[in-house]
């Protein structure tokens, strides 16, 4: 167990290879339940959103979700979360644990809008079943079309035979879905799902398959890949970028390091000399420090040691020679596309 | 776990076995499983010297990496290569084929202040208790 924003979380329960595999290959259950939960109420609920986050609330539909950037002044990240979209004067946004209070007085400090602004984080706990056979899994504990369901879209019924929201989205590259369920509920749905997915070879994941999962998937992490100093075009994110809609917090920002282009980027690496950069080391080129690891690991599926890094926009090219800085000593990587892996269909 | 009786643990989660005056370092079957599948190793040239309480190499699971440290001073007379290749021998055999590095001693007092394996045992037990 280690200490997670002020939650107890396993770093593993089997072992992070054996759990990163049944996610690849099968199905794997994750509590989330620390993640954040902030509501926003009210007709003007969608121009709230849109003030203050990069990408485009109004033009989700009910039971859609997006991903976007709340973002400051700068450009930078305050956080990045999930909008999901209830109805039209109903939204419900999942943020991270850490920032989540941030989050809010940030949303709720910058509301000049007929809209209400809850933190409902204890209201709900965040089960995520992640995985090719997880629609399979799902599918059978609620009445929901799962089927059907597109990514990035939401149902509202009963999983388990309790209130949830259930989306396809994830967190680890695979097909899956989250699931929020009210946090009392909690225990009972957990080990519903584990029962259910016995045949399957279900099997609770930690913390560190999350991780491993992810970055492979080569998806941003707060504090790591992305922060208040790091911009959406920095991270690879312009795509959640929508500079032609009507002002938004960082827009400004935003449209001139699109004018004058960045300088900096997220870029992933592979381990090419014996050594595994981790996060915070240096990176170096000819000897001289030129950025630093944000995230990096062994890739359980890739069979290679990888990373993100940040680096100047001239050495950010695939295919380009980086040193990384292990134990003081230099060893030979190379900077490649991302993301690292892509499930096949 | 039984910890073998005839070997010395440090504090650091090494032990050492004494056998005509070489000694042979690894990690314990507790540091292991703290650790996770091994998944790399990095280890001292052969001829070089470690002090005791010096961070000597390194052992790396998915999760985490761990400096390895002496439990003893010594000079390195030979590592175990096969850990380069399948460094998961940590994990399956910690105080036997998942050895580390061979030692010549020259101080054998610095093993006498080594814990014995009644010691390392309530040890470990008491750290994880916290």
């Amino acid at each position: 167990m280690i200490d997670f924003g002020g939650w107890e979380m396993p770093v593993e329960y089997t072992g992070i290879v054996a759990e990163h595999r049944a996610v690849r290959t099968g199905v794997g259950l994750f509590d989330v339940s620390h993640m954040g939960e902030i509501e926003i109420h009210g007709p003007q609920a969608v121009d709230l959103i849109d003030s203050l986050c990069c990408n485009r609330a109004a033009s989700l539909r009910d039971g859609q979700a997006q991903y976007t950037g709340l973002l400051n002044s700068q450009g930078g990240f305050v956080d990045d979360l999930l909008v999901h979209r209830i109805n039209s004067e109903h939204f419900f946004l999942c943020v991270n644990a850490s920032n989540q209070d941030s989050d809010y007085a940030w949303i709720r400090d910058n509301n000049p809008f007929e809209a209400a602004v809850a933190l409902t984080s204890t209201d709900y706990a965040q089960i995520a079943i992640q995985g090719p056979r997880a629609l399979s899994v799902a599918s059978g504990l609620t009445k929901l079309d799962l089927v059907s369901m597109r990514y990035y879209w939401f149902g509202r019924g009963e999983f388990c035979g309790v209130p949830a929201i259930v989306a396809r989205t994830g967190y680890t590259g695979e097909d899956g879905f989250e699931v929020y369920v009210p946090s009392s509920e909690a225990e009972g749905v957990w080990r519903a799902i584990l029962a259910k997915g016995g045949k399957d070879g279900i099997l609770p994941c930690g913390l560190g398959a999350r991780n491993t999962l992810r970055l492979e998937a080569a998806m941003s992490l707060y504090g790591h890949e992305i922060d208040a100093h790091t911009t959406p075009y920095e991270a690879g994110l312009g795509w959640i970028v929508k500079l032609r809609k009507p002002a938004f917090r960082g827009r400004e920002a935003l449209a001139r390091q699109k004018a004058e282009g960045i300088t900096r980027k997220v870029v992933g690496f592979q381990m090419r000399g014996r050594g595994i950069a981790r996060d915070g080391y240096r990176v170096l080129i000819e000897g001289k420090e030129v950025g630093q690891v944000t995230s990096a690991s062994p890739a359980p599926s890739l069979g290679a040691n990888i990373g993100l890094c940040i680096l100047p926009i001239e050495y950010s090219n695939p295919g380009g020679r980086i040193d990384i800085e292990i134990r003081g000593r230099p060893v030979v990587a190379e900077t490649i596309p991302i993301p690292f892996y892509k499930r096949k269909n | 776990m039984d910890y073998p009786i005839d070997y010395r643990y440090s504090r650091e989660h090494e032990w050492v076995r004494l056998e005509n005056g070489t000694a042979t370092v690894g990690i314990t079957h507790h540091a292991q499983e703290q650790l996770g599948d091994v998944v790399f190793v990095e280890l001292p040239s052969v001829g070089s010297k470690l002090e005791a309480e010096g961070a000597f190499g390194a052992v790396e699971s998915v999760k985490a990496v761990s400096d390895i440290y002496a439990p003893i001073s010594g000079d390195v007379i030979a590592v175990n290569e096969a850990l380069m290749d399948a460094p998961e021998l940590i994990n399956s055999d910690p105080h036997g084929e998942g050895w580390l590095v061979k030692l010549t001693v020259f101080d054998r007092s610095e093993i006498q202040r080594l814990l014995n394996a009644d010691q390392y045992t309530k040890y470990v037990a008491a750290e994880s208790d916290e």
